[in-house]
């Protein structure tokens, strides 16, 4: 169907890809795996016309082809899904289906009414019942992946390449979005599979191909491979090590017996939050489990002043902390990893050193000057413990791969010295090697006495790394399991339960998502309207305390 | 889907970068955003080298060095907005303003004057600053109102144009130092502070994270509001100083005619200079040699005898290859 032979890409200073050969045959779904910079993107962009090749050939059907562009690989059926949703937002979810191939009347005009039947009878079959009508930036970012994937696969694809498909969606749509990739199977189109997520591999793959630092290190079928072998193809480890540590670098449990050093009581967010509570020891690592929208987003981001709160009361380490404001917290020793580490986490623009530097400024200066010298001795200390890969300290993170914006953000919020560590999805989005660096951190960090919450929508990771785990739905506590019940059982039936309930709720609305239905802006500081019972539970909180964390500045 | 590749080329994802031909396109316009406006710079004096009477004169240096002053000091403050993914529209009128206010508190001295005019700059600034940081009006927006309020009160303050008396607000014009003028050595002393500014404290570094991304920014405790007022602020300030250099200089308060158009300029000066309007940058040399661009350039057409309408069609020509040269090297 399409394959390369001997296909070698150089960029300035990288040899990307070294004699690779690879063939996609139609009717099967083909794992592509590999740690960030083995060479993935580069031979999915080779793939689809957007680079080409600087030695070898492109076989298409056999025949050499060399798509001069993304549009010509197009034209020849092979179609692409990346990672985020690339659509227009303010178009209904109609028109984005059917962008550029609208059904026309008979006056060439757009036939509303034939292409909001056809576009609701099309999504039906991806599991999205919604009215096709409103605009797309209106449903969840995993309804608009597949808005994204059933446009990918109504051009008639022969190929397609799912890039990390699976990053926003939650596991019921991940099934639905299995099925798709076996009903593609069945009639013959061939599936290029790119993810981390091993069980997603297993669950729905064929064969698999994997790469590492550009070169092919392996390609046969999944079933014969085992999950260790696999892992160690790709890190190029010895299995008997991989083995040894676990799939997941998380140690033993750190009980401690401690005072809590985090103390979060009757949380209350209008429309977000209800009275959560959630207490963190010093060296305990508490899981945050539940569904995308179940309120765990919003529980750190509370805890953190980033969410102003209607209702509760947060104490650090003993002392009441001022909430509604990210430098109080700060402050206080309360540091937040925010889910969406390109939007809210990382300036893109900004080197490494500024990244890791910026949030502690005010400790690295002496009347209002920055030293450059008290900046470079912090950022190479953490440079090196994290091992951050950057060609210099001066790099844009934005040029980073995920690993290492991540470890650049991990360095950021140890550089402040927190007392607790909340951790949201730190492990989305990067590759294998860095995830294990990154949870293995995480267990160092909790042994050296930090609170650490860390919430992950991978159970494994949750559940290795978590002492207790808070599960949560609709923004409220439903169940704590600690000891021998955090399991993936119990926890998968505590989020069922939760999720049964939460789906004759009607179509989801996440306030983890922004654009949620439901969602209250949440920078427009709420003007108030707490229930009336809880307005005396704690210090109410609401617009102005919000305004008053710019004028607040700097920590102490 | 054709500009989506074409992006996560430019944002080289994983290991890869942009093709080879790209990657040359993408590599001169970087050059040209960086370094063009310098290279500008130096075509258009050597032009007037070759091509334009009694151009390598001292005094002809000295009149653009005066003239090139306002220009400047105003593109200063328009950067640091600029810079944080704002804009300062306002700056025009402050100029207004601030020569109006010169004209009635004159009589108390010009260093009092200049007090009150810097004391309206700050106001202007406080306001377009609070109406960004606290109530998240879009700063185009905001500056606008203030840039249409600032001139109305400077008109209110002083219907017409009134003589400056003051002997010592006139040597400021057209006195010198070491055959330097005033109000260059002004303009010199306040882009190495601003430059300084950027550079060296927390203030400048944390401009410049807002710019880059205001969300994380406020993720991670940056005193936000308060930067984004300091800044207006500092806009205002400067311009009301650029408003006294520029009174100095003609002689005279004129807030129907003074700081006209000087935010277009002040923009093409900073957009020019390589700072891009995403935010999250800002170049301060790059800035001072957009400022001397658009002198030399309005000089040349004048000295060539072009009506003056040709200045603002060459400028606008400027600004559009600035754009272009900036472009590629966007945001994400």
């Amino acid at each position: 169907m399409l394959a390369v032979r001997g296909l070698t890409k150089r960029f300035p200073g990288v040899l990307a890809l070294d004699d690779v050969d690879f063939t996609l045959r139609p009717g099967e779904v083909h794992a592509l795996i590999g740690e960030n910079g083995a060479g993935k993107s580069t031979l999915i962009k080779v793939l689809t016309g957007v680079y080409r090749p600087d030695e070898g050939e492109l076989l298409h059907h056999g025949e050499p082809a060399a798509f001069a562009t993304p549009l010509a690989a197009q034209g020849a059926g092979i179609s692409t899904i990346y990672q985020e949703v690339n659509l227009v937002p303010l178009m209904s979810v109609a028109r984005n289906l059917h962008l550029g191939r609208e059904p026309l009347n008979r006056f060439r005009l757009i036939d509303f009414a034939r292409m909001h039947r056809e576009a609701a009878d099309t999504l039906r079959e991806y599991g999205v019942h919604t009215d096709v009508r409103r605009p797309l930036r209106e449903l969840g970012v995993g309804a608009q992946q597949m808005v994204a994937l059933a446009r990918a696969v109504s051009v008639n694809a022969r190929v397609v390449v799912m890039d990390e498909p699976t990053s926003s969606l939650e596991p019921r749509e991940v099934e639905t979005l299995f099925g798709v990739i076996r009903r593609l199977r069945a009639a013959g189109v061939a599936v290029l599979y790119v993810s981390h997520r091993l069980d997603e591999l297993y669950a729905v793959c064929d064969r698999v191909t994997v790469l590492r630092d550009g070169r092919r290190v392996h390609t046969g079928p999944i079933a014969e491979l085992e999950r260790l072998e696999l892992v160690s193809l790709m890190l190029g480890r010895d299995i008997g090590e991989v083995r040894a540590e676990g799939a997941t670098r998380f140690g033993a449990d750190h009980s401690a017996g401690r005072e809590p050093v985090l103390d979060a009581a009757g949380l209350t967010v209008p429309h977000k939050l209800h009275e959560v509570s959630l207490a963190v020891r010093p060296g305990e690592v508490v899981g945050l489990g539940g569904l995308l929208g179940s309120g765990r987003t919003e529980t750190v981001k509370a805890i953190a002043g980033a969410l102003p709160l209607a209702a509760g009361r947060v104490t650090v380490a003993g002392r009441p902390l001022r909430t509604g404001s990210t430098a109080a917290a700060i402050g206080a020793g309360i540091s937040l990893l925010p889910e969406d580490r390109k939007s809210e986490g990382i300036w893109p623009g900004l080197s490494v050193r500024e990244n890791i530097a910026l949030a502690i400024l005010p400790r690295l200066s002496r009347a209002g000057l920055v030293s450059e010298s008290r900046i470079d001795a912090i950022v190479d200390t953490f440079v090196r413990r994290l091992r951050i890969k950057a060609s210099s300290p001066r790099q844009p993170v934005g040029e980073l791969s995920g690993g290492n914006q991540q470890k650049v953000l991990l360095a950021r919020w140890l550089a402040a010295e927190p007392k607790v560590l909340l951790l949201d999805e730190p492990t989305r989005g990067i590759d294998v090697g860095a995830k294990a660096e990154v949870q293995k951190l995480i267990d160092e960090l909790a042994e050296g006495g930090l609170g650490v919450v860390l919430i992950s929508s991978d159970l494994e990771e949750l559940i290795e790394g978590s002492d207790r785990v808070v599960v949560l739905r609709d923004g409220a506590v439903v169940e704590e399991l600690a000891g021998d019940d955090v399991t993936e059982d119990r926890l998968m039936r505590a989020i069922a339960s939760a999720a049964e309930e939460a789906a004759h709720t009607g179509p989801r609305a996440g306030p983890d998502e922004p654009g949620g239905g439901t969602a209250v802006p949440a920078e427009s500081g709420v003007p108030g309207r707490p229930p009336a019972g809880e307005r005396d539970t704690g210090p109410a909180r609401t617009g102005s305390a919000h305004e008053k964390r710019s004028r607040e500045g700097g920590r102490s | 889907m054709t500009t989506r590749t074409a992006e996560q080329a430019t944002a080289g994802l994983g290991a890869a970068g942009p093709p080879p031909g790209a990657a040359r396109r993408a590599a001169a316009t970087a050059w040209l955003q960086t370094y063009g406006v310098y290279a500008g710079v130096a075509v258009l004096l050597i032009f007037n080298t070759a091509f334009t009477d009694h151009f390598l004169s001292a005094e002809n240096f000295r009149t653009q060095a005066v003239q090139v002053a306002p220009i400047l000091i105003v593109a200063l403050g328009m950067a640091l907005a600029i810079g944080t993914e704002g804009i300062d529209l306002s700056v025009g009128s402050v100029m207004a303003l601030s020569t109006s206010l010169i004209a009635l508190y004159l009589g108390y001295g010009p260093w009092l004057a200049l007090l009150v005019a810097i004391v309206g700059g700050i106001a202007v600034g406080v306001l377009n600053g609070s109406l960004v940081a606290f109530i998240g009006v879009q700063p185009i927006v905001a500056t606008l109102a203030l840039m249409v309020g600032a001139k109305g009160l400077a008109l209110v303050l002083l219907p017409q144009l009134r003589d400056v008396r003051d002997e010592g607000m006139r040597s400021l014009g057209s006195g010198d130092l070491l055959g330097v003028p005033y109000p260059a050595l002004i303009a010199l002393a306040l882009v190495l502070v601003v430059g300084f500014t950027v550079r060296r404290t927390t203030f400048g570094r944390q401009l410049l994270a807002i710019g880059d991304s205001r969300p994380a920014a406020e993720l991670a405790g940056l005193p936000v509001r308060r930067v984004l007022i300091c800044v207006y602020v500092c806009s205002g300030v400067l311009a009301a100083t650029a408003g006294f250099l520029a009174t100095a200089r003609l002689g005279a308060s004129d807030p129907t005619a003074l700081g006209n158009l000087m935010e277009l300029s002040a923009i093409t000066a900073v957009v020019v200079g390589g700072t891009s309007l995403a935010g999250g940058r800002v170049r301060i040399a790059g800035t001072v040699a957009g400022a001397v661009l658009i002198q030399l350039l309005t000089a040349t057409l004048i000295k060539h005898d072009l009506p003056p309408s040709w200045t603002q069609m060459a400028q606008a020509a400027v600004i559009v290859l600035a754009v272009y040269a900036a472009r590629e090297r966007g945001k994400r």
